[in-house]
């Protein structure tokens, strides 16, 4: 059985107003358990519709998804949540800047489980976090107490990550995680994404901009334009894929002008 | 000078009653990070419910305390309610139950305006008689010590993360499989049963529960929240020490009140005196804020 199942998926969003946009126009996709996918297409194509859809921030028109064999489209969102880990583009919303290293890190533990009157972390966790924290090298150990809203948005971005991977979730969903951070540090949180998702084993759908870090990781890659999957590749044809066959592939799918507005090449 | 610190007592006690008030809008407003005007009729709720249990049914006054907080519960439900189920504004869900506890309130005291409960004919926990005053800080600290105590406790338990989670960012707490919805209406519940219980307590220090009592609560709750937070915001950054700044900024709002008093202020303009105090000292991270933007703007333009 596969691990995540989207079945012909509508979405439009404003429907006949002047606004109206064809978000998804059914779309298809089956991941196996340990697939590592890496999603591009341009502004607009619907990558990021695709992964809301999933997480259930709003609801489908049309189709169904499942998550391991469990129907989830009518679920709510914070209920199907325990069956996600997500890194956003944005570093400032993965983390709850207010609070604790240390109690961010224990609240992503509790996804999916009853949260009760016990105490909100155990001398247990605070030692398993350390040490997760020492595998960043980021010097975060010794921080366990500091408020998130002090780091920067890498170190908040790495500690979304430890979040969103910490429970083994059936998927991952990695929306630009690396999108807003600076070239060297992007670099050092994609190293330790291809890391945890390897380690583990963990199915992940990563969206991202960079047609040469779509290419390097994975074992899948997916383009999307217009709200549908145009080109979907894995094995033996996507470990040989070029940016340049990339590109070709895009303009024979396709009948949009690729810009390296919206694809970089590097 | 003498005289006026002679007569401090009665403002710190009114301020310490007052600050367990400011320590429920310190739920909303600063952990949910949701202006709850609920209170303006909470306060009153909890007031009247003890007053005319106590009065009226001769209920034994603790439990008479207990029954207010949970009256204010049953206030900050309906504004949680109206808030998340019916997708209105939390502000506007406020003022509709702080309208409708305008009713309640007058129905709980039998259709009057103002019941009153006096010492001489009932066991009162605190009070302001002047031989008392000294008795009922203490329990007023003792309360006040209890609540925080309790509240300390409570938000380090996972429940309580949880509700902290979502008032400091939504979309990172549902991913994480909070029900945000059932947790703001629980922290505006508790919010609104301290306010309450707070009202049972301001009731009889002031020797009757009034269908005015509440009126502009909100304000002096966030003077609190805020004269605490510019006076301690910088040294105290644990949680329950946060509480007590509240509590302390509650007493200051009074003294300072009782001050200007005694300095001649005609009492009609107290409440526009407090409605200006509370705006500018809302207004100044904000005006800070401009003004260290501007100054860096000039850096850079005398840097080019």
């Amino acid at each position: 059985m596969s691990m995540l199942e989207i079945n012909n998926v509508y979405k439009t969003f404003n429907p006949g107003t002047i606004n109206e946009k064809k978000a998804l126009q059914g779309v298809n996709l089956s991941l196996e358990a340990g697939d590592f996918v890496t999603v591009i297409g341009g502004n607009g194509a619907g990558k990021s519709t695709i992964l809301n859809m999933i997480t259930g921030v709003y609801p489908v028109d049309r189709g169904t998804i499942s998550i391991d064999g469990v129907d989830i489209t009518k679920m709510p969102d914070y209920k199907r949540a325990k069956y996600f880990g997500r890194v956003f583009q944005d570093p400032m919303m993965g983390t709850a800047a207010d609070m604790q290293i240390e109690e961010n890190l224990a609240l992503a533990l509790r996804r999916g489980k009853r949260r009760t009157l016990k105490s909100g972390i155990t001398g247990k966790e605070r030692a398993m976090f350390k040490e997760m924290l020492a595998t960043l090298d980021l010097g975060l150990e010794d921080r366990l107490t500091s408020k998130v809203g002090l780091l920067s948005g890498g170190q908040r971005q790495a500690i979304t990550l430890l979040m969103a991977t910490m429970q083994s979730p059936k998927l991952l969903m990695l929306d630009e995680h690396t999108a807003a951070l600076d070239p060297q540090t992007a670099a050092k949180v994609l190293t330790l994404t291809n890391q945890l998702v390897t380690r583990d084993r963990i199915t992940t759908l990563m969206i991202t901009h960079n047609m040469k870090d779509a290419i390097t990781y994975g074992n899948r890659l997916i383009m999307m334009s217009k709200g549908r999957i145009i080109f979907d590749v894995s094995g033996e044809e996507k470990a040989n894929l070029t940016i340049d066959g990339l590109i070709h592939k895009f303009s024979e799918s396709s009948d949009e002008m690729l810009s390296d507005r919206t694809l970089l090449q590097d | 000078m003498l005289e006026f610190i002679q007569s401090l007592p009665s403002p710190i006690a009114q301020g310490m009653i007052w600050g367990i008030m400011a320590i429920g809008v310190y739920i909303t407003y600063k952990i949910l990070d949701v202006a709850d005007l609920t209170v303006d009729g909470s306060l009153g709720t909890g007031g009247a419910v003890l007053v005319v249990l106590t009065t009226v049914y001769h209920v034994n006054i603790y439990l008479a305390l207990v029954v207010a907080f949970l009256a204010g519960c049953l206030a900050g439900l309906a504004t949680g309610v109206l808030h998340t189920k019916f997708g209105i504004p939390a502000i506007l869900a406020g003022i509709l139950t702080q309208l409708a506890l305008y009713s309640i309130n007058l129905g709980i005291m039998g259709g009057r305006a103002n019941t009153t409960i006096s010492w001489r004919n009932f066991y009162l926990i605190v009070s302001s008689k002047t031989d008392q005053l000294w008795f009922t800080i203490l329990k007023c600290g003792l309360f006040i010590f209890a609540i925080i105590a309790i509240l300390y406790w409570f938000f380090g338990t996972e429940l309580g993360y949880s509700v902290r989670a979502t008032g400091c960012n939504l979309a990172m707490a549902r991913s994480n499989g909070i029900n945000t919805d059932s947790r703001k209406i629980l922290g505006i519940v508790l919010s609104n049963g301290i306010v309450a219980l707070s009202g049972g307590l301001l009731a009889q220090f002031s020797g009757s529960a009034d269908i005015n009592m509440g009126r502009g609560a909100i304000v002096i709750g966030l003077a609190a929240v805020i004269i605490g937070d510019v006076l301690f915001g910088k040294i105290f950054h644990n949680f329950a020490l946060r509480l007590v700044s509240v509590v302390i900024g509650g007493i200051v709002y009074y003294i300072v009140i009782a001050a200007v008093l005694k300095m001649g202020l005609n009492p009609n303009n107290l409440k526009l005196f407090s409605a200006i105090v509370v705006a500018i000292f809302l207004a100044i991270p904000y005006w800070k804020s401009k003004i260290s933007f501007k100054s860096k703007k000039t850096d850079t333009e005398t840097a080019k």
